[in-house]
């Protein structure tokens, strides 16, 4: 696993209080880890903090799944 | 009017957690203030505070994932975890927890806190200039409000009749528990939990109260001995930090199921200064105003107060005051009742000290004592009435009254009596 994924999942588990197994690349932060809207701008927000990137809202908004995170994330570092 | 019974209890004080650890510590004389050591003090006038002891639950003390899951504190300030700790002992002391649609509907929330979030406002504006507005959290504004401490114990037991937060400084926790028992004597809901909560113990807060010239200064060093209510050396208040919340019921719906019963709300009065923003007026006539509609609203005279937990704030000028008005409210018979300043003991917990004191003066009526007013050596001229210095008394307490002042001059006075 990449070093982006792994540091996504951490921060998704300590953000959201969930199991690290359920934090799969496919698994929808609201549909499936229990977020609400709020807590995915707060997520956004961690990213940007831990990858030092800025994410636009209009990104933001696409960024539904772990994976979604992941691929973008690595996209702005490539 | 449908009568309102007190059917759970919920402290979070300087004292510690519980109510019985709480009552046990304050009628043995102990004192919940201490040096400040969480945050620099070193520039600031007051160095001391009645804070709560962080620890273990099973001791006493206050550990937040105890009463609020870890990933859900972030998204609150202090003062709305002191009122859920508060609030949940409330609840699962008088065991209403409705299941149905009707009793979740009829049972109602209203906790108010003076101030609200003062420390995520202070943390948030210095983010807010150092790293610009990208970096203010989404829960920033819902963790500040005041009315979410209402907000989140409805959804925590999913109480869904009344919602409401009270917002009046030092008087709060009194007008909550007042005007949630006329929601209920007025058939709005049958059951209401009420209370105040406060976590204004930071940088800021000090900083303000200090300002104003409202903090005891003089007892940096030894800070058990800065709350002196009615003491000649007293030099201000002390700030304080918790909640307290209760539980009130119709009587029928309480005895109805068998709830365990405290007291009555036999009483409540209000009243507004008209006068200055931070002092009452020389005459105390707001204070003896609001002690004289709660009487005439409990149908009861001055001869059947045994005990009142004044305000008592420990201020050169209130304390005097509020003694002159209950001297004036009350003439012979204030004589022969008891009053003391519980606050002589944990500080003053601001738009909390309404409901905490309304707690203790509830359980000096199921007791029989009354607590002490610590530090009281030597009481300034005139105040010549039992006030209970140093050591807590056995005395009966048939009704107790419990009396409330805040800056804006908005005061408020609770009276309990018995179960029926």
């Amino acid at each position: 696993m990449s070093d982006v994924a792994e540091r996504v999942k951490k921060i998704v588990v300590e953000h959201l209080g969930v199991e690290e197994a359920k934090v799969t690349e496919n698994a929808s932060f609201i549909d499936d880890l229990g977020a609400d809207s709020l807590d995915t701008v707060e997520l956004v927000m961690a990213f940007e903090e831990e990858f030092s990137i800025e994410i636009p809202d209009d990104a933001a908004e696409k960024i539904a799944t772990v994976k979604d995170a992941i691929d973008f994330i690595g996209k702005k570092q490539a | 009017m449908r009568r309102v019974v007190v059917t759970g209890l919920g402290l979070v004080t300087p004292l510690g957690v519980g109510i019985e650890h709480n009552w046990k510590r304050l009628v043995a004389g102990a004192s919940g203030l201490s040096a400040i050591q969480s945050f620099d003090v070193s520039d600031l006038p007051s160095k001391v505070a009645g804070q709560v002891p962080r620890g273990e639950t099973a001791h006493g003390h206050f550990n937040p994932d105890d009463w609020v899951p870890h990933k859900d504190q972030r998204k609150m300030d202090t003062f709305i975890v002191y009122a859920l700790a508060a609030g949940v002992q409330a609840v699962e002391d008088s065991g209403w927890k409705p299941q149905d649609e009707e009793g979740c509907e009829q049972t109602g929330v209203m906790i108010g806190s003076g101030i609200g979030g003062l420390a995520g406002i202070e943390e948030g504006a210095l983010t807010l200039r150092d790293r610009g507005p990208r970096r203010i959290s989404p829960f920033f504004i819902p963790a500040c409000l005041i009315n979410l401490a209402s907000g989140h114990l409805s959804i925590r037991y999913g109480f869904r009749g009344p919602n409401h937060a009270v917002v009046t400084a030092c008087s709060t926790g009194a007008h909550a528990i007042g005007d949630a028992s006329r929601l209920i004597a007025w058939g709005d809901a049958d059951v209401m939990v009420a209370g105040g909560s406060e976590a204004a113990v930071c940088r800021l807060g000090i900083a303000g109260f200090s300002a104003a010239r409202a903090l005891s200064t003089g007892f940096n060093d030894t800070p058990e001995r800065a709350s002196r209510p009615w003491d000649k050396d007293r030099d201000g208040f002390v700030m304080g930090e918790g909640a307290g919340c209760v539980v009130l019921e119709e009587y029928e719906h309480a005895k109805k199921r068998g709830a365990k019963i405290y007291a009555e709300i036999r009483g409540y009065g209000m009243s507004g200064d008209a006068h200055h923003i931070t002092a009452p007026p020389e005459d105390g006539n707001g204070g003896y105003r609001a002690m004289r509609n709660a009487l005439r609203s409990a149908n009861l005279g001055t001869g059947d107060i045994d005990y009142i937990n004044a305000h008592g704030t420990s201020t050169p000028l209130g304390d005097e005051i509020e003694l002159g008005a209950v001297k004036r409210m009350f003439g012979q018979d204030a004589y022969r009742l008891s009053m003391s300043s519980t606050k002589s003991a944990i500080g003053h917990l601001l738009g909390a000290a309404g409901t905490v004191e309304a707690i203790f003066s509830i359980l000096a009526i199921r007791d029989g004592v009354v607590p002490p007013t610590r530090n009281l050596e030597n009481p300034s001229e005139g105040c010549d009435l039992d006030l209970v210095p140093i050591h807590a008394k056995e005395r009966k307490v048939r009704y107790a009254l419990s009396n409330s002042f805040g800056f804006g001059g908005t005061n408020a006075s609770l009276i309990f009596g018995p179960a029926p």
